[in-house]
């Protein structure tokens, strides 16, 4: 047994931090950072609906375990994007124009 | 308060607290090692809410490889070690960070804390077997898709990162195209 309100929360508090970590950093790889926590906000709430609704197709851990493999994904194409970026202007600065 | 409340509650602060430090530390090595513990302590949420076997996938792929990429990629930025403040925006860009974050957190809550907030449930047990029957059974078209998505992701990942930085003959080749649209 368990209250509900605290996984939800949570998923408040992770997803306002990611939020603010995509909207304060500079640094792409730390914006990255706040991605994932936005992300992992959202898996952490189909966990917790998947925990308590008697639900037959258990429709939410499958879609944490799929959301996860597309983070993992995404994380792949985001690396070879930063580097890229890192190969063309020598920095990773959002904030700067590029050349 | 029952024993898995407190469990969650204890395990949900490190979380928050190093979500919270993840994004605001100085240090970029430490901002990654913050967000190894914000991953794996939440495995251990979803342990407490009865769901091992997606733990036991958050643990592999998330602290296991998602965050050895981030590492990768500040060590192939060339990071500087140490405090670095200019990683972060200005004092107004932050403070509006700040702001829009507590007013995401707070639409959020408005939003899921009254409609389920006070509501006392049993959690599901793990049940891995039933999830990997559905899985394999009414998700199977999904889960191959899928596998398709990781590997476009690879040959994508694979092709940005031997583009050439400078390509010289695509570099004079879009400027004729451009300049025979406009001229057309």
């Amino acid at each position: 047994m368990i209250h509900l309100w605290l996984p939800l929360t949570l998923v408040c508090v992770l997803a306002g931090t990611g939020i603010y970590g995509v909207m304060a950093r500079r640094n792409a790889v730390l914006v990255l950072i706040g991605v994932e926590l936005i992300l992992n906000s959202a898996n952490l709430l189909f966990v917790t609906m998947g925990s308590v609704l008697d639900d037959k197709l258990r429709t939410g851990h499958v879609l944490t375990l799929f959301l996860i493999t597309i983070a993992a994904a995404e994380m792949g194409v985001a690396l070879a994007v930063i580097l890229a970026l890192f190969r063309d202007r020598g920095h990773i600065d959002l904030s700067e124009p590029g050349s | 308060m029952t024993t898995l409340d407190i469990l969650f509650g204890a395990v949900g602060l490190v979380v928050a607290a190093s979500a919270v430090l993840a994004v605001t530390t100085e240090h970029l090595v430490h901002a990654a090692l913050w967000l190894v513990v914000t991953l794996g302590t939440l495995a251990g949420c979803y342990l407490i809410l009865g769901a091992e076997l997606v733990a036991l996938v958050q643990l592999l792929v998330y602290v296991g490889a998602v965050v050895v990429l981030v590492l990768f990629a500040l060590m192939l930025t060339r990071a500087p070690m140490g405090r670095s403040p200019q990683q972060n925006s200005s004092a107004v860009q932050r403070i509006a960070a700040a702001l829009i974050g507590a007013g995401t957190t707070a639409m959020f809550a408005a939003v899921l804390l009254p409609a389920l907030g006070g509501e006392l449930r049993p959690t599901i047990a793990g049940d891995t077997k039933g999830i990997a029957t559905q899985l394999f059974g009414a998700w199977v078209w999904p889960f191959e898709l899928l596998s398709v998505l990781l590997l476009v992701a690879l040959i994508a990942a694979l092709a940005v990162s031997r583009m050439p930085s400078k390509p010289d003959s695509q570099e004079s080749a879009v400027p004729e195209t451009l300049a025979e649209v406009m001229s057309a």
